[in-house]
């Protein structure tokens, strides 16, 4: 098979100059420029969060005023969730899909073109009303990532109608994405390739796609309603005007709660691909992960109001959103259980990717134990808004969805460029990160449950000592990060020339193509048994 | 600058970190009221449920890492399936689910069901500060950040209580089911008093409720826990639960104080009183956000020196702090603040800072003005 791909090599005509990234069709080129925006908004959101924790670094006003300390928390989390993890996950999803599935590219590369340019667009507006606010012509945004009404609308800065713009950008971007990504797999599959043999990272990326969907829209709809509050006049959230600001929370958390598995589904299957690979054992439970990770899809749409278990809802809406959240606990054991097993018995090896699938195991499982304990309503009442939920989800959003990404990074580069990564730099960024990771969340668990509330620049004495433990873990851990920029650079620039199996382990169509993939992937689809 | 310099002083810092901190708390407190004594068994069973999860699934895991690589030379099995074990794991999970849905459903019952009170105080959220209401006791008051600025930014030590300290706390008499109604006048706040496990969003135009019985007798401290806005971090609760004598003695000292207080607004004042009173009132309920100097914040919250409004037209001061800016973080003062009050401020902000006008404001102008 390989020979009919060389065959069809001399077809690799890439456009040249900035034209080939401004006008480009390509998956393979918009799945790098996605990943490569995500990695600059990862050091722009990281640094943001590196000023966080220098002012909360000890007691008292240091750095910042607590008007711009709002201002850091609120973009920090706006450019990590839309900026870093969605992007990275659509890069992700742009190289390897067609790949995966032996098709030529994506369905719609057009589409794919304007989604991918709609970015830049709206995190550059986003970005400007910050740059506005340190050139002191007023404020950013500074309600936090989830906006919440009437803080964002009545009493919002003039900025906010850039974050709403912005906001509904990076929506049309999503829903444009996800779209392509449905219509890639439904239509572009090879021959013999039914949606049961589909490789996991595709299949979530199937149920990823049509979450999307569902909610960027109720995201738009939120978004725009904030609008007309604060321009034309109307009272969505505006209780003097006959509104209701709890109304905002539950359609705002209609589209977050799922958005959290938009974050999570992707490294479910990410770590679904390094695991056997390096376990040199297939993934058990093939089946069962599909049915789990749809029935986490699913669940996602019932359990939204677990975030707002303080807004005074009646006693029997907090007993369904509980136990509707426990069931979650179901599926996701489920994974984490079949992930043990695929190890269990195998030959395992530890190169870079699986060390991060690994620590992907271990700490999202810690995620997931601390979402458990806040889904618990009468307990929920003392961590909410507190430490302990920043410290949650970070172990979900950081060590879960960003290591994935990391994972991913290291697993698929050499097939990318062609070239292996540098493996000593790979594990010393994998120990470094991993190890300062947990000294920079760890302790925020036992700050929150000794009360201290999220979002504060300024806190009581008794916080401080874990607080400065957290501040040395975040500056090691955002240095860190250096090293992953590097390794990555000196991957594409060169090294030792990767086979085209890449791994002793690898399985699937990507790893029959040579190293590096071709410009147009399978330009002839691959027969599948 | 200091950002960047700070990295390099982290772990020197680290290691010198002041013995004089508080003492710090790894777990959540069990609290004093029997709905922070549920919270914290339910927290209990759940994390240690969760804790022998982690150690079984993490052991085997580790187990596998140990044992089961190549370097070892083990042969790779080739299963990938087993329907007895997928069963199992899928079933006993649900068995734990249920352990814990039990007394957690029990749990949040007892804690919704606020009947047979007591007495009742209204809770009010403000940018950024508390006010409380004794229902049908004609005692309501405001409850600041006692705090002083000069701790904030690191100019004095910094006291015991820093930034869980107020001017006016809350008392409540023990052994009596307390219920706390909860609103806001601008945006979403939080009343949080881990002590009591009480945690309850105060929403404008809403009422949410919620109660606590108080045995011992004590000062329980807590903050906002629902981002305000700018100063959300410097809103801190503090409840005094006295026995009831003490209670009802507090109750009446308090209602003599106000009528005291509304007494004031009738008397003429002089321009030194009226300084010193409008100095402490400006810096309890003007300074955070015009500061205490006046500047205010560029961009954000306007400086008064020098300002247009407060060198000019007594009339236009008068009506801007009394029915504020709509639109702005300019709040209405005059339902806040009595006439005393208000009319000591003006005066201090048209006399302070340079702004030396002479202008003098007594509190019948303020009177006669809303």
């Amino acid at each position: 098979m390989n020979a009919v791909v060389e065959e069809h090599h001399d077809h690799d005509h890439k456009p040249t100059g900035i034209g080939r990234w401004l006008f480009s069709t390509n998956h393979k080129d918009i799945g790098s420029m996605y990943l490569w925006f995500a990695f600059t908004m990862f050091f722009i959101g990281g640094a943001l969060a590196l000023l966080i924790r220098a002012e909360l670094f000890q007691p008292g006003m240091q750095i910042v005023e607590p008007e711009f300390f709002n201002q850091l928390t609120t973009l920090h989390g706006l450019i990590m969730v839309f900026g870093v993890i969605m992007p990275a996950f659509v890069g992700l999803a742009n190289w390897q899909l067609p790949m995966m599935i032996g098709a030529p590219d994506m369905a719609l590369p057009r589409m794919n073109n304007w989604s991918f340019w709609l970015l830049p667009g709206a995190f550059g507006m986003l970005l400007a009303s910050l740059v506005m606010s340190i050139m002191g012509l007023g404020s950013a945004p500074n309600f936090g990532w989830t906006f919440y009404a009437p803080l964002s609308t009545t009493y919002g800065p003039d900025s906010t109608d850039y974050f709403i713009f912005s906001v509904h950008l990076m929506g049309i971007s999503s829903v444009m994405g996800a779209i392509n990504v449905i219509a890639t797999i439904m239509n572009l599959r090879a021959p013999g390739m039914t949606y049961m043999k589909m490789p996991i990272f595709v299949w979530t990326w199937f149920i990823t796609a049509y979450l999307l969907i569902a909610v960027m829209p109720v995201l738009a709809g939120v978004v725009t309603m904030m609008l007309t509050d604060r321009n034309f006049g109307t009272s969505f959230f505006d209780a003097a005007g006959g509104g209701d600001p709890v109304m905002f929370q539950h359609v705002f958390w209609f589209f977050g709660h799922p958005e959290v598995y938009i974050m999570i589904l992707p490294a479910f299957g990410i770590v679904s691909s390094i695991v056997p690979t390096f376990s040199r054992k297939p993934l058990f439970g093939y089946s069962s992960m599909v049915y789990a990770t749809a029935s986490i899809a699913f669940l996602s749409f019932i359990v939204w109001a677990h975030h707002m278990f303080t807004v005074g809802m009646p006693v029997a809406g907090e007993l369904f959103f509980m136990y509707s959240t426990m069931l979650i606990a179901i599926p996701t054991g489920v994974k984490v259980f079949n992930w043990i097993s695929t190890m269990w018995r195998g030959a395992l090896t530890f190169e870079t990717p699986m060390l991060f699938a690994i620590a992907f195991i271990f700490l999202f499982t810690m995620g997931g134990f601390t979402g458990l304990m806040l889904c618990i309503a009468p307990a929920d009442f003392q961590y909410h808004d507190t430490y302990f939920v920043v410290a949650h989800f970070h172990y979900v959003l950081v060590t879960g969805a960003a290591f994935s990404i990391m994972a991913a990074v290291y697993f698929w580069l050499p097939k990318w460029t062609g070239n292996m990564y540098d493996e000593k730099l790979g594990k010393l960024h994998f120990w470094l990160t991993t190890i300062s990771a947990n000294v920079l969340f760890f302790p925020m668990h036992f700050v929150g449950l000794a009360g201290m509330p999220r979002r504060i620049p300024d806190y009581a004495l008794q916080f401080a000592e874990f607080n400065q433990i957290a501040s040395v873990g975040a500056f090691v851990f955002g240095f860190s990060q250096l090293i992953f920029l590097y390794v990555v650079i000196k991957c594409v620039r060169g090294g030792e020339k990767a086979t085209d199996k890449v791994w002793e382990g690898a399985q699937g169509l990507e790893f029959d193509l040579p190293s590096p993939a071709p410009f147009h992937s399978y330009t002839t689809p691959p027969e599948v048994k | 600058m200091r950002a960047v310099t700070r990295p390099l002083g982290l772990v020197c810092l680290l290691l010198a970190s002041s013995p004089a901190l508080a003492e710090y708390r790894l777990n959540l407190e069990p609290g004093v009221t029997v709905t922070s004594q549920n919270a914290y068994d339910i927290h209990q069973i759940v994390m240690w449920i969760c804790v022998v999860i982690g150690i079984v699934v993490y052991g085997v895991m580790t187990y596998s890492i140990l044992t089961h690589t190549k370097a070892k030379g083990h042969k790779p099995a080739t299963f990938d399936d087993n329907l007895t074990i997928e069963i199992l794991w899928t079933v006993i999970p649900i068995l734990i689910l249920i352990g814990m849905a039990i007394p957690a459903t029990s749990a949040l019952l007892d804690m919704e069901d606020v009947s047979d009170s007591d007495m009742s105080i209204k809770v009010t959220g403000y940018q950024w500060k508390w006010h409380y209401d004794y229902v049908g006791e004609d005692v309501s008051f405001f409850s600041n950040l006692s705090t002083p600025m000069e701790q904030i930014k690191n100019q004095e030590a910094k006291g015991e209580n820093y930034l869980l300290e107020v001017d006016n706390k809350i008392v409540v008499p023990t052994g009596k089911k307390v219920r706390f109604l909860f609103t806001s006048s601008d945006v979403i706040h939080a009343w949080w008093v881990p002590a009591f496990g009480v945690k309850k969003d105060a929403i404008p135009g809403f009422i949410n409720e919620s109660w606590a019985r108080v045995d011992e007798p004590g000062i329980y401290r807590g903050q906002c826990a629902e981002l305000c806005g700018a100063n959300h971090g410097f809103m801190p609760i503090v409840v005094e639960a006295k026995s009831e004598e003490d209670y009802l003695a507090w109750l009446n000292e308090k209602k003599s104080a106000q009528a005291a207080a509304a007494e004031s607004g009738n008397k003429t004042w002089t321009m030194d009183e009226l300084m010193a009173h409008g100095e402490a009132a400006y810096n309890t309920s003007c300074a955070a956000c015009h500061q205490v100097g006046g500047e205010g914040l560029p961009n954000v919250f306007p400086g008064l020196i020098g300002s247009a409004i407060v060198t000019g037209d007594v009339a236009k001061h008068i009506d801007v702090v009394i029915n504020g800016v709509a639109g702005t973080g300019m709040q209405a003062f005059g339902p806040q603040l009595n006439d005393a009050d208000l009319a000591a401020i003006i005066t201090y902000e048209r006399n302070a800072w340079g702004n030396n006008s002479g202008d003098m404001v007594q509190p019948s102008d303020v009177k006669a003005a809303r």
